[in-house]
């Protein structure tokens, strides 16, 4: 008999199923990414996402179903750091006494000893993660006194820093200036070619057509995953926002 | 001697540490106040304030029962105070009763069932004392198993120092990069218990809940780093616990609640005129004058 070779996928998660206390978060859910492909996670607040990638981070347990990380468990992935998350700029206390240095120097925390001391070595990465995104004249500002837009660096430069090959981004776009959009999107196609593999959730379809070589959208379960050019059609986006109608997510014109 | 009956700077302070008790009370609230103070800034920032509260209160009818077993007491309180964490979690994931009212009920039930078992077991133990703090009337073996704990908890904290930041700033960052939360929750639960049993000595169970909050806080309001917030929330702990102790034995007026009552003042102080957030920005103040 033969197997399908796990390896060749950097995400596969299996009928995967999430409940809170009895309540149904997400069931069924089955999603598949190779290295270099952006996926877009598209869905209503309170769709699944966020419980989707709790389920991949492992930060909440599945109930049911598989989730394998490089054909592995999702444990043995946070030990080898293969999946950084970046948070929404909500879901962080944004007046923790904490500067940029310090936000980036955690994305090495798994990699180093118990005291977390840096060695030489992740002092370069931070360095360099921090000079990708553009923030080298910030290294020791607060983050409360940052824009949005640098706050959503700072994070993506310790996914960077990380150097995870797979990256979970909540709203990546979601109360950002232009300039941070543009340096996302360069990052973005960065990553692609160096391989990693990209999930993100947003609410703005114009991204989803834009980045996203797949789509998973989702309302509790998988309504539809595929290709963006087959699978983001109206019919699709409509039944994934419970029957509103795609005009008036896109406006009239698109 | 000098005939002239007020206090000079000089004898208000030494004139207390020819005394014997005074010498220990300083030194053991002062250790305490750094243990506890310590542990502040993290609470502050994990947003554990009633979470606090609770453990504080808990830990009544861990001490009772101890005392009347002839066991430590701290083994006691630190049983019943991580055993309140775990009903206040089992009865929020049961029911349908929201988190701080959850709190509020099971740390007063068992606060009750503390006061009840004094009032019923015979022993020499003095509901004052538990309830109130006796710095002043501190036991050799209360000291020793003081010093130890006080140790065990900064060790611990010193250890997990970053881990536990990095828990309280995003423990989903630290659950990703395979760092274990469980195990850090539970350390800070720990760590919260012990805390309160060596602060009931100092300031009594009532009042530990501000040891453990006030001088985050003040720290807080006076720094944007965390190692400094940890400095600061330390010293301005131990600053209190020698003003509380000293104005205590000069006016005669009640010890923990002397502390406490410092630390309100420090916390004032820096909500008023911190350089950054406080209301009147003395930094700004300062600058107007160049």
């Amino acid at each position: 008999m033969e197997s399908i070779n796990y390896q060749n996928f950097r995400i596969d998660a299996e009928n995967i199923c999430v409940d809170y206390n009895g309540k149904v978060a997400l069931y069924d859910a089955n999603l598949r990414l190779k290295p270099g492909q952006i996926c877009g996670l598209v869905g209503m607040n309170g769709a699944g996402k966020t419980t989707f990638f709790n389920a991949l981070t492992g930060f909440v347990n599945i109930s049911k179903g598989k989730i394998r990380i490089n054909g592995e468990s999702v444990r043995s992935a946070q030990k080898d750091q293969t999946i950084a998350y970046v948070p929404q700029n909500e879901g962080i206390d944004s007046q923790f006494p904490i500067n940029v240095w310090d936000v980036v120097m955690m994305g090495r925390y798994g990699s180093m000893n118990i005291f977390r001391c840096p060695r030489e070595s992740d002092v370069q990465a931070v360095k360099d993660a921090i000079e990708r995104v553009d923030l080298t004249d910030h290294l020791s500002t607060p983050i409360g006194n940052l824009s949005g837009g640098q706050r959503k660096r700072t994070f993506l430069a310790r996914a960077i820093a990380q150097r995870a090959s797979i990256l979970l981004l909540d709203e990546p776009f979601s109360g950002v200036d232009i300039r941070t959009e543009k340096l996302i999107s360069e990052l973005f196609i960065q990553f692609k070619n160096e391989g990693k593999t990209i999930l993100l959730s947003t609410h703005d379809m114009i991204h989803v057509r834009e980045f996203c070589d797949l789509v998973l959208l989702i309302n509790k379960t998988v309504v539809a995953y595929g290709e963006t050019s087959e699978v983001f059609t109206p019919e699709n986006i409509t039944t994934t926002f419970g029957g509103i109608s795609p005009d008036f997510l896109f406006g009239p014109e698109s | 001697m000098e005939p002239c009956s007020f206090l000079t700077l000089d004898s208000f302070i030494t004139d207390p540490l020819t005394h014997d008790f005074m010498r220990k009370a300083l030194l053991m609230s002062s250790l305490v106040a750094a243990v506890c103070g310590f542990l502040s800034s993290y609470l502050t920032l994990k947003g554990w304030a009633l979470m606090g509260d609770a453990v504080s209160h808990s830990v009544m009818p861990g001490v009772v029962v101890a005392y009347a077993l002839g066991l430590p007491f701290s083994l006691g309180a630190f049983i019943f105070g991580v055993g309140s964490v775990a009903l206040i979690g089992f009865i929020k994931q049961k029911s349908r009763v929201k988190e701080d009212t959850v709190i509020g009920l099971v740390f007063t039930g068992f606060f009750a069932l503390g006061i009840v078992l004094v009032s019923k077991i015979k022993s020499n133990i003095d509901l004052h004392s538990i309830l109130f703090g006796s710095p002043l009337g501190i036991s050799l073996s209360d000291v020793k198993q003081t010093i130890f704990i006080s140790l065990l908890v900064v060790i611990l904290l010193s250890i997990f120092r970053k881990d536990l930041m990095l828990y309280c700033f995003d423990p989903r960052h630290a659950k990703t990069v395979g760092i274990n939360v469980f195990f850090l929750h539970y350390l800070l639960l720990t760590c919260l218990s012990l805390a309160a049993v060596v602060g009931l000595q100092s300031v009594g169970i009532i009042l530990v809940v501000a040891m453990l909050i006030t001088p985050g806080a003040t720290a807080y309001l006076l720094t944007d780093k965390f190692d400094n917030m940890t400095v600061i929330s330390v010293l301005s702990a131990i600053i209190s616990s020698l003003i509380g102790i000293y104005v205590s034995f000069w006016f005669d007026l009640e010890t923990g609640g002397s502390i406490v009552l410092a630390q309100t003042f420090i916390f004032l102080f820096a909500f008023l005129f911190a350089p950054r957030y406080g209301i009147f920005k003395l930094k700004k103040l300062f600058a107007g004058y160049k």
